[in-house]
Parts: C-alpha cells; structure tokens; sequence
C-alpha cells in the first residue's frame, strides 16, 4: 500500500484515502492550437519507469491537490508538495538526484 | 517436429518417455532477420505464428528479456469472450474467439480451451439497458449472445444468490461460446509451433535501443549483441512506452498493476465464468479446482508488477454478496500484471513514426482472450505494410483524428 505525505494538512495518508489525478505539470493548450498539440496534451501522457510526477488529490481527507514524485519502478515517493507550482521546486529535484543520479531531470 | 497424439504417448509409454523432444530450440540469434518481434507473450508468438503460417515469412526471430510467456499471458484470468459493443471490437475479438475453437488442432498443442460459457451479470437498471443494446449490436455483428432473465443465470450457476439486497442480479449477457483456455499453453504451444517453422525463440534477450537510418528501421542492439531486421513488431504489454521512447516516439499509454488472485482448490461448483460490473470482479473455477478472481487496476501508474492490498479486499467484498462461499473460503495466490491503458480502453495495432516498425499494445486489461486474432491482424499489418480490415480502425492516431473506439464507455468499466 502506498503510503504518502500530504503537505497541506500533514497526514501520512494510506492510499484509500487519496485519488490519483494522472501526469502532472500538464502545459494546456488553447483554441487555435494544432491537432498533434491537443493529442499530445489529452492523451500520449508520460509514462517513465522511473521518476514520475503526478497529481493527487487527498478526497478523504482534506479535499486538497498536491504533488507527488515517485518512481514507478520501485514505489518510492520522493517528496510531495502543493499543487499550485508549474514545475518541483529544488529541494524535491535534489533529492531525486541523490536518491536517483542517472535520472536526467526533466518533469 | 514430432507430432503429439494418442499414438505418441502410448509410443512413448513402451520407452520410458525417452522419445519426447524440446517443444521449442533456444538457438543463439543470427546477425539478422527479414522481421524481428520484441516480446514473447501470447500475442508476440501469435504475430509470429500468423506471419509464418498465412504469408510464408518465416525467417523471423521472436525476443525476450525474460521467459517465454512470463509476462501478462501468464498472469491473467483467461477469459475468452467477444461480445463487444463496438464493431471494430466484437470483430477482432470474435475473429480471435473462432480461432480459439480450432487452436488446439491448428497448434497440435493442447490449449484446454473450454468453452464453458461467459455470463455478465446486469445488476442495475443502466447495466440492464446497456447489456440489451450490447446483445442487439452482437446480433448484428453476427456475434452470439443472448439477454437471459435472473432464473436462468440461477440455473446456469446455481452458486449464486441472486437477491442480495445491494446488487440484485436482475439477468445477463450470456454467451455460451466463451470460456477459458490454459494460459502458458497458448504461449508454449505457439512457440513450439514458430520454432516448427524455423523461427528463433530467443530468451534472456533484453532490446536496450533500436536504430534507425534515414527514419527506417535497422534493426535492435540486445544484451545479446545487435541483431539486424528488414521489419520490427514491438509487442511488449507494460512495457510498451519504454520501448516506444527507445524507438524515439511516444504511445498514448499509461502502465497500470492489475492484480488477480486463487482460492484454495475446492470440488467442482461453477462451471461457467461470471462477470459482475457494477461491482467489478470476475470468478471462473479452474480445472484445478482454485476459484480464479480478478478485480479493477490500481489507481495509479506502477511498473512492479505488485498491487495493492486493499484492491484484492474490495474485489472479495463486493463479490461476496453475490457469491456467499466466498466468505468461507482460504485464498490461496495473489499476483499482479502490468497492463497498458489507453485513452478509450481499446488497442493499438499500428503503424508508427518510425519506418518498418510495428506497435501491438494497449490490450489494456482484457489482451488474453485477443491473442489469436491480434496475432493474425498484426501478422497481415507487417507482412503487407498496410492495416487489414481486423486492424484499421486499431491505428495508433486515432487518439489525434478523434476516432475512438470508446469500450471504456461501452463497459462502463475497464475490460
Ligand atoms: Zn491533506
């Protein structure tokens, strides 16, 4: 069971408790944009083994979205934050490159 | 290749067994191939096996990073069904549920195949009005199916308690030509027939790039070295992006542990498959006697190949009204699979950005019961180049030109 960090309210909170809201740091794409850019945005998702951000939502819990990163490989969650951010800040990216030093660090 | 039968085991009955060969060579790959496919599951050997079989092309070899039908064919439930709302499905799907019928004697291997018969259980008012309008879209695919009444499913499995207070079974889609078959079988008994044909079978054999010159496919380096090809067929369910990023494009995919599980062996006490919807899980009894169960994926994108253990409760909760033994009953096994989601829970056989390669993925969590017949379209897009009518509509860019083949809605569920 996968077990993360909520940073808006604090709680360790077991899986159950969250919903998972699929690849984050999304670029949308407006009227006027390409078929191949909406495709992109809507579908071909990212899909790394290995580091991997993503969107949470706590439902049961404090209703907030955040952020986890994680590694789709081994499960290991290397730090959460809150949503409203358009990329990790650095202290998550340091410890991906501790923990994870052939990952190249793109998001 | 020595040909199984009655004869041959009595023959070999005489002789202590000593006469039997090697289902299948594990020879060292050649410099290069007219066609390479990465993946030997199912649908991996089934490409092979077609393109052998229906278009002589048989200098072909077939790749894997670990063994032979280790992946999802060895990991799924082994329901073969085909009653699809959507016409591109219920064709490729029943193209694939009639070569189930004859596998066995095509093959000369036993795939056990039994067709038991398939129930999906209607168990509110929206799932009676969806099973209805999905048996008359089966009536016109030419797909057998019928609605029957809460007093047949009783009959049919007698096991059931069809007034549970939360989920009253309220009738189902019946299709008494699905089944199962014997998962490794299929596997093992395509293999052995490629090999027959002088295809390699090449195991411990990881692709870690693919090359390419002037946007055409070269061929693949492997932990064995590179081996060379005139066309390439990737066919690596859970894997699938990995290998596409290695090609240098991206699929519209997402890998997801799907986890099934079996209850200690029990005398015999259902001898048809259910599938329950609403509540999503699915039971069949095997041979072996075990309850065979499988739920929902996990929620969130996971290449482990372990699931999570509160999904494994919510399946047994939800199935334990319609099925009271249950609560009396040890389980016994749980494992996961990796399964490749799309966007509108269909498949990909493609053509791709890269010349000369091929993509067979996205079965999502139902790719079992596809095998025969995603093994013959994708033999005919690779041998020819072109899409035949089983695979056209599967193109990969139909998620750009907003074609869906949209059985996520259909089923209301993943399948
Ligand atoms: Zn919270």
């Amino acid at each position: 069971m996968l077990i993360v960090h909520c940073p808006h309210c604090g709680v360790q909170a077991d899986e159950t408790e969250l919903t998972n809201g699929g690849q984050a740091h999304l670029r949308r794409f407006g009227p006027g944009s390409s078929d191949a850019e909406f495709e992109a945005y809507m579908f071909a998702r990212k899909n790394p083994k290995g580091v991997h951000f993503e969107r949470w939502r706590h439902s049961y819990g404090c209703g907030k979205w955040f952020i986890a990163a994680r590694c789709t490989a081994t499960l290991e969650v290397f730090g959460t934050y809150p949503a409203q951010t358009t990329e990790p800040p650095a202290a998550i990216i340091a410890t991906i490159k501790k923990r994870r030093p052939e990952w190249e660090g793109s998001e | 290749m020595r040909r199984y039968s009655a004869f041959a085991i009595a023959r070999e009955a005489l002789r202590h067994h000593l006469g039997w060969e090697r289902a299948w060579a594990s020879p060292e790959p050649r410099a290069a191939y007219d066609v390479v496919i990465v993946g030997a599951g199912g649908h991996g050997l089934a490409t092979a096996y077609y393109l052998g079989k229906n278009f002589g092309i048989t200098n072909v070899a077939v790749i894997e990073k670990g063994w032979l039908g280790g992946g999802n064919t060895g990991r799924n439930t082994t329901i073969i069904r085909s009653n699809y709302l959507q016409d591109p499905s219920a064709a490729i799907y029943e193209k694939s549920r009639s070569l189930y019928e004859t596998l066995s004697q095509d093959l000369n291997y036993n795939v056990m195949f039994s067709p038991r018969g398939v129930m999906m259980l209607a168990q509110t008012h929206h799932e009676v009005r969806g099973y209805l309008r999905t048996a008359h879209a089966n009536v016109l695919q030419g797909v057998e199916t019928e609605w029957i009444g809460p007093d047949r499913v009783k009959e049919l499995c007698p096991i059931m308690n069809i007034d549970g207070p939360r989920y009253p079974v309220l009738g189902a889609l019946w299709q008494p030509r699905g089944g199962t078959a014997r998962h490794d079988a299929v596997a093992w008994g395509y293999a052995r027939a490629c090999s027959a044909m002088g295809m390699h079978i090449i195991q411990q054999c990881e692709v870690t790039g693919v090359r390419s010159e002037a946007g055409q496919v070269t061929g693949v380096d492997t932990t064995k070295g590179f081996i060379g090809c005139k066309k390439l067929g990737m066919v690596v369910a859970g894997h699938s992006s990995v290998l596409a990023e290695k090609a240098g494009f991206r699929l519209p995919i997402e890998s997801m542990a799907l986890q099934a599980l079996v209850s200690e062996p029990i005398k015999p006490c259902m001898d048809v498959v259910v599938m329950a919807n609403t509540v999503h899980g699915y039971m069949s009894q095997s041979d072996k006697g075990e309850m065979v169960i499988g739920g929902g994926t996990d929620s969130f994108n996971n290449y482990t190949q372990r699931g999570s253990f509160h999904h494994i409760e919510e399946t047994l909760r939800a199935l334990i009204e319609t099925f009271p033994m249950l609560s009396r009953l040890k389980m016994l096994r749980q494992w996961g699979g990796i399964v490749d989601m799309t966007g509108d829970r269909s498949p990909i056989i493609s053509k791709t950005p890269l010349g000369g390669c091929f993509v067979n993925c996205g079965w999502g969590t139902g790719g079992f019961k596809a095998i025969p017949g995603s093994g013959w379209a994708m033999a005919e897009l690779m041998a020819k180049g072109e899409p035949g009518p089983l695979a056209e509509e599967f193109s990969m860019y139909r998620f750009r030109e907003g074609r869906f083949i949209d059985e996520s809605v259909a089923a209301g569920v993943a399948h």
